[in-house]
């Protein structure tokens, strides 16, 4: 996807765009005036401290929260309410604890009114992808916090969306499943060919996965930089973490948002 | 035998052992013992009075407890999915939860007369409060990350609340039912006491009139244990069908 | 709720009810309930009477008295359970099972051992709120959590400091939402006591208004009721809120 290092303007065009989205709550605001552009076929973090409105972003983006002012657009189309080309996987997993882990994995496609059959034969073929096949009659207390994130997971895949808005998706499991996460994480942006957005509050996951980090700074939000490393992607994924690039940028991600902590 | 078990026989034969004792001293002319009360029990259920006394005591007890369940459940669900509809609705339950109803029964055997119809009332007045507002709260509470996620895979109205709202509710609505059959039992018995004595209300008040206080020891007894068993039953099956539903979105 | 942008407070629906009931009333559909502004207008004719005042204070005795003597055994007991496991063994079956027992059935036992008064509405009353106000505190002792019991032995807490100005404070939200509970349900049984033993309180006037067919005097009598009712359950519940700010995050 990417051609010689450095030329920005090889960046593919962009699948999600946000232009000039604000949002208030109240006497609150929450973002202001944010726009940023979210590469087709790549994976975006959006990453800053606690607090700065992250989350809401992506929220408005998958239509579950109406801006203030300014608008999304998925694949030049603006966005009015969820839609069929986005799926979300959420930080608390949402799953349905009265429905098993194959009820849960289809429970997108229920929704949208797909067969029984047609509906189950997809789910597992998904359950099999994030490694959890034998697992589909568990219920999601039976499952540890990892697996029941691979069921969340496996539920946003099902649907076969372009876009897949990752809220936290790691934060509550431990800290070994996570770096197998994020590991499976970059094979399937690699694999599969859809946009990934995926918010987070560690500056080394971000640095890890992404094709491009944006940087928000809190109260109100706004995108402070962006950052696009060049070489990352092309190693092994067992090396990524001394590459000097990586040290780099996660100490200037670093230095600019440690006046940030409070 | 396990140490939990031993301890319930123990405190068992400590209670009744005690009952027993203060019926042999005795602390009053009113208070059979223990076994005097079980003979009495038995006979009572050999004989068959004590059955004829269970339909007539469960007759306005069911019939109430039915129309509770489905009127609560009903309003508790319009409460708690329509806003207008709560703010009309809920304070009466509200009030209805924190006051004595009871009161309300001379009234209604003034409205309603001594029958069925009164008793029935006095189960429902009793039963239906407290299974409106634990539908309507469950029905408000709902998990918004699970409505959300509802309405991200394009969920429509019907469907959240079908497949999501009300499944995420069951458990409280069971709860509901359960707390609302126990505060049945009160006013059927209440009912039976006050209005007319009829069932397990006529053997307590007429042994009591003859002095036959064995019999009304354990017809008490014997409501009191049925009640209990019963509230028990539902329990477990509220744990056993509801199991997974409490921990399984909690995050760890 | 919300109307033309003006948020209308939580129970002010009762407003509109009580119209509904005025309108009702005024159309002479049922003998049974007479407008509400003659209901008010009774109450005010009664409430200085002396049988009003009499059974006012007769159950407020009754109700005070009770309610006392289920907290002073009640909260203790609790705590005991909470912090012994054989005392804790020993009496939750019978807590479990008194407290969703249909205590009115025992009403007619109390009557013929403590006789037609005041005693056996006291002891009805205090029956109906005790398992609940032990269950609470039972709980409230059983999650304190434990770094903070440990926080209070390492720096080297007497059991009577450690107890007064730790364990307690730690399970006072759960120790009031008992109490609350226990006062609405001691509400429901000093009612319940009384009409069964109807010679006394409210009890006797419900007779004697029923008998009458004094329906506004009823209605005056029942509305003090609830109205008294739903007001202490809600000072409670304020209470109760004054301290659960640290309940969720201890």
């Amino acid at each position: 996807m990417r051609g010689d290092a450095g030329a920005d303007a090889t960046v593919p065009a962009a699948a999600v765009s946000a232009r000039n989205v604000s949002k208030n709550y109240g006497e609150v605001e929450a973002l202001r005036d944010l726009s940023l552009d979210f590469p087709r076929g790549q994976l975006t973090s959006l990453l800053g401290p606690s607090g700065c409105g992250k989350t809401t972003l992506l929220k408005i983006i998958a239509g579950l929260l109406e801006p203030t002012a300014g608008e999304v657009e998925v694949n030049g189309r603006p966005v009015t309410g969820p839609g069929p080309d986005r799926s979300f996987v959420f930080q608390d997993f949402a799953l349905l604890p009265w429905a098993s882990v194959l009820r849960n994995v289809a429970f997108g496609l229920e929704l949208r009114g797909v067969a029984m059959s047609e509906r189950e034969a997809i789910a597992e073929k998904y359950i099999r992808n994030v490694g959890l096949a034998g697992f589909e009659k568990s219920y999601p207390h039976e499952l540890s916090g990892g697996m029941r994130q691979r069921v969340g997971l496996a539920r946003a895949l099902a649907v076969d969306s372009e876009v897949l808005l990752m809220d936290e998706p790691f934060s509550a499991v431990d800290e070994q499943t996570r770096r197998k996460f994020q590991e499976d994480l970059l094979g399937l942006v690699a694999g599969e060919n859809k946009t990934f957005l995926f918010v987070t509050h560690s500056i080394e996951e971000a640095v890890y996965v992404s094709d491009q980090v944006a940087i928000l700074l809190p109260r109100p939000s706004r995108v402070s930089e962006v950052i696009r490393p060049r070489g990352l992607r092309t190693k092994n994924v067992d090396d990524i973490r001394r590459d000097p690039e990586y040290l780099d940028i996660v100490d200037r991600i670093w230095a600019s948002l440690r006046s940030y902590v409070e | 035998m396990s140490r939990s078990l031993f301890l319930k026989l123990l405190s068992g034969i400590i209670v009744f052992g005690a009952w027993e004792i203060a019926g042999r001293i005795p602390v009053s002319y009113a208070f059979p013992t223990f076994f005097e009360s079980m003979a009495a029990l038995g006979v009572m259920t050999i004989d068959g009075s004590l059955l004829e006394a269970y339909v007539d005591t469960l007759r306005p007890l069911v019939i109430g407890l039915l129309i509770s369940a489905f009127i609560g459940i009903a309003l508790g669900l319009w409460v708690g999915l329509t806003r207008w509809f709560d703010w009309l609705v809920s304070p009466i339950f509200i009030v209805m939860q924190a006051a004595p109803l009871a009161a309300l029964i001379p009234l209604l055997v003034m409205v309603y007369g001594i029958g069925l119809t009164s008793k029935v009332f006095v189960v429902c007045i009793m039963a239906m409060p407290v299974i409106v507002l634990n539908t309507a709260g469950a029905v408000r509470n709902t998990p918004t990350n699970l409505k959300e996620m509802g309405y991200s895979f394009l969920g429509n109205e019907r469907d959240i609340i079908l497949k999501i709202v009300v499944p995420a509710a069951s458990p409280i609505i069971f709860s509901g039912l359960r707390l609302g059959t126990s505060a049945g039992f009160i006013g059927a018995i209440l009912s039976e006491l006050k209005i007319t004595p009829t069932g397990i209300g006529d053997i307590i008040t007429y042994s009591r009139s003859i002095a036959d206080y064995p019999s009304m020891y354990a017809a008490i007894f014997s409501i009191m244990v049925l009640a209990v068993l019963f509230l028990n039953l539902l329990e477990r099956i509220e744990r056993y069908l509801f199991a997974g539903n409490v921990r399984g979105y909690a995050t760890d | 709720m919300r109307v033309l942008g003006f948020r209308l407070p939580g129970m002010s629906s009762l407003i509109l009810w009580g119209l509904v009931w005025e309108a009702v009333g005024r159309s002479g559909l049922t003998f049974f309930l007479p407008p509400l502004s003659e209901v008010f207008a009774t109450f005010f004719a009664i409430v200085g009477t002396a049988p009003f005042q009499k059974a006012l204070s007769e159950t407020a005795q009754a109700f005070l008295a009770g309610v006392f003597s289920a907290v002073a055994i009640g909260i203790p007991v609790g705590i005991l359970m909470g912090k012994n496991r054989l005392v804790d063994e020993l009496l939750l079956p019978w807590v479990n099972i008194f407290l969703s027992a249909p205590l009115t059935a025992l009403v007619p036992v109390l009557m013929v051992l403590f006789g037609f008064g005041l005693k056996s509405i006291i002891i009805t009353t205090g029956l109906f709120a005790v398992w609940i106000i032990i269950l609470n505190a039972r709980a409230g002792v059983m999650q304190i959590n434990r770094s903070l019991v440990e926080m209070a032995r390492c720096f080297g807490a007497t059991p009577w400091a450690a107890f007064s100005k730790v364990y307690f404070w730690a399970a006072l939200p759960e120790i009031l939402g008992g109490v609350r509970i226990g006062v609405i349900r001691a509400v429901k049984g000093v009612i319940i006591g009384q009409l069964l033993i109807s010679i006394v309180g409210f009890g006797a006037l419900f007779e004697l208004y029923s008998a009458n067919f004094l329906m506004s005097h009823f209605w005056a009598v029942l509305v003090v009721l609830f109205a008294l009712a739903f007001a202490v359950s809600e000072a409670l519940a304020a209470l109760e809120r004054r301290v659960s700010f640290y309940a969720a995050k201890r």
